[in-house]
């Protein structure tokens, strides 16, 4: 996974990384990213009010009369919530691991991660075959829309992690990430407590504030 | 296959020859190579791009014309815009990214040079994508800005909108892998002592463009995202009939926009940065404020997009901020061209081809930078939108300013490029005809605009006093066709001749001229040591005259990153995502699964490939 | 931001495994503040008390959430120990992405308010 056309030869300019230095580049641009979808979900907040109308944490009746329950389900997403953070302990535990060359725990820290990001997927599952079952879809109201694609582009991003992750796991089980190339787990684990941390923006905007 | 590229790298490591022949281009992950290609890339859709304005001219060069249906007209200004901002200015600046900054900094290459190569190939890839509309007559008719709710499926139910959407989403994908690149390639691949500020001024330029674009894409991305929601999967973020806001449409647009102009012209600022010192024989007059007033106007960039929505009546309150801080670039901008002014200032100008486009875009951009301060203002703004004053203004800038500073670089760096040196006297030709044509072409639109023609109409009647000068300006874009007509005349003419441009014709100061002309595969034999702003003529005077030619040497023993076509099969995953998503109501989600199974093949390939 | 002189080696004094687990409770134990806070607020438990919090669930809420964003960004991602470059890569973004935020709730929420409801 070395892909620097001086990796092992030369010294960087800045002594850093290239692809560390890259992972950081990517997540500074993917800030922007999600930021653009929170705007749009607050910014189409603001017209719920005047537009078809909310049922997240408030039942609502849509233009044609039907009663739609308040469907946010405060546990069931606390319970994923923690999940995600604890993935992250386990995959720095992982990473502390890699460094110090003890394989069993580095693919100890590491299954659980990747179990821990299975499950929040799973969660979201649920959780979006629940909401279409309560009657929202991306075509109910604005809600609907923006609120699947906010959390449905998170979602994604956690099963790249997954994947990404999953085939670190391969690597470590296979006896290829010795400390030297403890780095190729670094540079996924930025990304997955980059996927954190907006998980930790999401969780109140979305689903605490009313 | 991967043992063909492989034993064709090794039978290469030994020999010290360069590979040749299609194959070593498909699988080359070479800057120098992968500069080439965008730039024939780029230069070719910058004459697509040109034969869709001059169709356009016709139609406009006499009143009630019947040339083009208003249907087609709306495709030709749609794809003319489309086209020329995002697969001609900015691959030709990438083209002088790539060929330039490696050798600027003195590194053997970028420091991805399989993610270089994958950008480039996503790029050709979209580029056609969004081109091959055509031969489905569906071009993208809606400008180049997309505005919701004219690309909503209400009021676009053709293919038209899908192909500009996925096309642009391509291209943005192809921005970012590049910006991610070239960020971690100036940042760590500069030579032993080139510290920050002795960068050469081209290479900070492009630094800051990398920012930008690492910032402004995500927020098109997203913008192209929802609206792709809308179309494929009925949501209502632009549909203002079920709450949602066609606002929103513009301010995430010009929140990506307004950086994008910077995108575009501050590579040429960069370029023209770059000549001036070397043909006037002084250091460049205030580098330090060169590169601070760069980054101001870079960040500046990001809090003044809703200057292009002046009309949409956003309150005194919006209104009054966006005109305060569209005027307070206007001080970045000025300290820059008082700078170039400054460099010229009392120099021995020599008055070669690169010099005169240089000194061209300095004029031009000049002018289309007072116009932009006119629409800074609200209440003139008001007067102007909508008009071909607004036409007139950015293609000052974009024209007057990115073009020429994007030619001046050609004829600067050609012999750096392909060892040939262009023909002087065509040159010249090619800048008068250029800067008459130019300003023929687009002056009068100021006098038509502020007479009230609004743009993007296909058509005027007679009798409004707009029938002179739009046949002059008719007449004036095939002089303008014309200028580039003596440019690729000049091109065949110096291929045709020998290759025996010098390592430094111009007796330049940058790292680049150190080396032989066109340079080797791996640049730098040795890699430089850096101690100040000018290593190259620090040098000539330390040695009291010009430098040694240097020599042809055999690279055996340079390590070089291993050619791949992974790049390519990733690109091509990506595409076939794209083209699925186009076709979803058709075959369902099977084409995106294929187009994702290519791509997630190629990804891992790519990462488990031995990269050398 | 140029750093020539210093070396490789200054990523590699991470912190043990101890802070990792600190940290964790603590990202813990906000959360649970976070949903606590809710729930006395406007959730089951929303007694008279409830009223009381609103004007401040939004801020305090926020600010939960920036605590345990800061604690991953610095302890997880190591920013508190690494090169100052990485902080510069990802706080500089950050901040344009939060005035983005801000400037769209504005400008959108004057829209609504005025222009479009007339």
């Amino acid at each position: 996974m070395t892909d620097t056309a001086h990796a092992g030869h030369l010294e960087t300019a800045t002594g850093l990384d290239n692809r560390k230095l890259a992972i950081w580049t990517f997540i500074g641009s993917e800030c922007l990213f999600f930021a653009t979808l929170i705007s749009n979900y607050l910014v189409h907040k603001e017209t719920w009010l005047t537009g078809p109308g909310p049922f997240p944490h408030d039942a609502w009746t849509s233009p044609a009369g039907k009663v739609f329950e308040p469907i946010i389900e405060i546990p069931l997403v606390t319970l994923g919530t923690a999940l995600l953070l604890f993935s992250s302990l386990f995959v720095v535990l992982a990473l502390a691991n890699a460094q110090r060359g003890n394989r069993k725990g580095l693919l100890l820290w590491l299954g659980l991660t990747l179990l821990c990001g299975v499950f929040f997927v799973g969660m979201q599952v649920y959780e979006f075959t629940h909401f279409v079952h309560k009657g929202l879809t991306l075509k109910t109201n604005l809600f609907g829309g923006s609120f699947f694609v906010l959390t449905g582009f998170h979602g994604t991003h956690v099963t790249i992690g997954v994947i990404w992750l999953f085939t670190l796991w391969i690597e470590a089980f296979r006896g290829k990430i010795p400390p030297a190339k403890s780095l190729n787990l670094e540079i996924a684990a930025l990304y997955w407590h980059f996927v954190d941390v907006v998980w930790v923006v999401i969780f109140p905007v979305v689903y605490l504030i009313k | 296959m991967a043992t063909t590229a492989l034993d064709q790298q090794r039978a290469h490591a030994a020999t010290g020859h360069e590979p040749t022949g299609l194959w070593s281009w498909i699988t080359t992950v070479d800057h120098k190579r992968i500069g080439i290609l965008y730039g024939a890339t780029a230069f070719t859709f910058f004459l697509m791009g040109g034969i869709e304005a001059l169709l356009l001219r016709i139609q406009l060069g006499t009143p009630n014309n019947t040339f083009l249906s208003p249907e087609t007209y709306n495709e030709l200004f749609t794809m003319h815009g489309t086209t020329m901002i995002f697969l001609a200015i900015m691959p030709l600046s990438a083209a002088f990214f790539n060929f330039i900054i490696p050798l600027q900094i003195g590194a053997r290459d970028v420091a991805f040079p399989r993610l270089n190569a994958f950008s480039y190939w996503v790029f050709l890839l979209g580029g056609l994508f969004l081109n091959a509309s055509w031969l489905f007559g569906a071009a993208p008719d809606t400008g180049w800005f997309g505005y919701a709710n004219l690309t909503s499926k209400q009021y676009s139910p053709g293919l038209h909108v899908d192909f500009w959407m996925l096309g642009l989403q391509t291209l943005g994908v192809a921005s970012l892998a590049a910006a991610v690149n070239f960020f971690t390639t100036v940042l760590n691949m500069r030579a032993p002592g080139m510290k920050l500020m002795r960068m050469p001024i081209f290479t900070w330029m492009s630094f800051i463009t990398q920012v930008l674009l690492l910032l402004a894409f995500p927020v098109i991305t997203v913008a192209l995202i929802l609206l792709m929601f809308d179309r494929f999967f009925g949501t209502n973020f632009y549909v203002p009939s079920a709450g949602g806001d066609p606002l929103l449409w513009q301010h995430l647009f010009w929140i990506f926009g307004h950086p994008e102009v910077y995108i575009l012209i501050l590579p040429a600022f960069g370029i023209v940065s770059e000549i001036l010192p070397v043909f006037a024989r002084k250091p460049l007059f205030g580098y330090a404020a060169m590169v601070f007033s760069g980054i101001f106007i870079a960040f500046l960039g990001f809090g003044v997009w809703a200057h292009h929505m002046f009309a949409t009546g956003m309150g005194p309150i919006a209104d009054t901020y966006f005109s305060l801080a569209t005027m307070l670039i206007a001080i970045p901008t000025g300290v820059k061209i008082f700078n170039w002014l400054g460099t010229v200032w009392g120099g021995s100008i020599q008055y070669k081809t690169p010099v005169y486009f240089a000194l061209g875009f300095v004029a031009m951009f000049i002018i289309g930078g007072l116009s932009g301060v006119m629409h800074g203002s609200p209440p003139a703004d008001l007067q102007q939108t909508d008009t071909y004053f607004v036409v007139a203004h950015f293609h000052y800038v974009m024209f007057g300013g990115s073009i020429f500073g994007l030619t001046a670089g050609a004829y600067y760096w050609w012999p750096k490029m392909f060892g040939r040196v262009l023909d002087e006297g065509l040159g010249k030709l090619h800048f008068w005809l250029m800067l008459i044509g130019f300003n023929l072409t687009f002056f009068p639109m100021h006098i038509l605009g502020l007479n009230g023609m609004p743009r993007r109409v296909y058509t005027y009647p007679e009798g409004l006093g707009f029938e002179e000068l739009n046949l002059l300006e008719t007449v004036a874009a095939f002089v303008l066709a014309a200028s580039f007509a003596v440019f690729l005349y000049n091109i065949i003419k110096t291929w045709r001749g020998p290759r025996n441009a010098p390592a430094d014709p111009w007796n330049a100061a940058t790292l680049e001229w150190a080396i032989p002309s066109p340079p080797q595969e791996w640049n730098f034999a040795e890699i430089p040591v850096v101690h100040g702003r000018d290593p190259l003529w620090e040098a000539k005077r330390e040695r009291g005259g010009p430098l040694p030619e240097p020599p042809r040497v055999s690279g055996a023993g340079i390590h070089l990153p291993n050619p791949s076509y992974w790049p390519l099969v990733t690109a091509l995953g990506l595409s076939a995502m794209m083209s699925g998503l186009m076709l979803i109501h058709h075959l369902g989600p099977w084409g995106i699964i294929a187009g994702g199974a290519i791509l997630l093949f190629g990804v891992f390939n790519w990462a488990f490939e031995p990269a050398g | 931001m140029d750093a020539h002189a210093t070396s490789a080696e200054h990523e590699r004094s991470h912190p043990s495994v101890g802070v990792y687990v600190r940290i964790g409770l603590v990202l813990f134990v906000l959360t649970a503040l976070e949903v606590g806070l809710y729930e006395f607020t406007y959730g089951g438990h929303a007694g008279p008390a409830g009223a009381a919090i609103q004007p401040f669930f939004v801020p305090l809420l926020l600010l939960l959430s920036a605590g345990k964003f800061a604690l991953v960004a610095m302890f997880y991602m190591h920013l508190k120990q690494d090169h100052r470059l990485f902080t510069g890569v990802f706080v500089f973004p950050l901040i344009i992405a939060t005035v983005l935020i801000l400037g769209l709730v504005v400008l959108e929420a004057y829209h609504f308010a005025f222009a479009r409801a007339g």
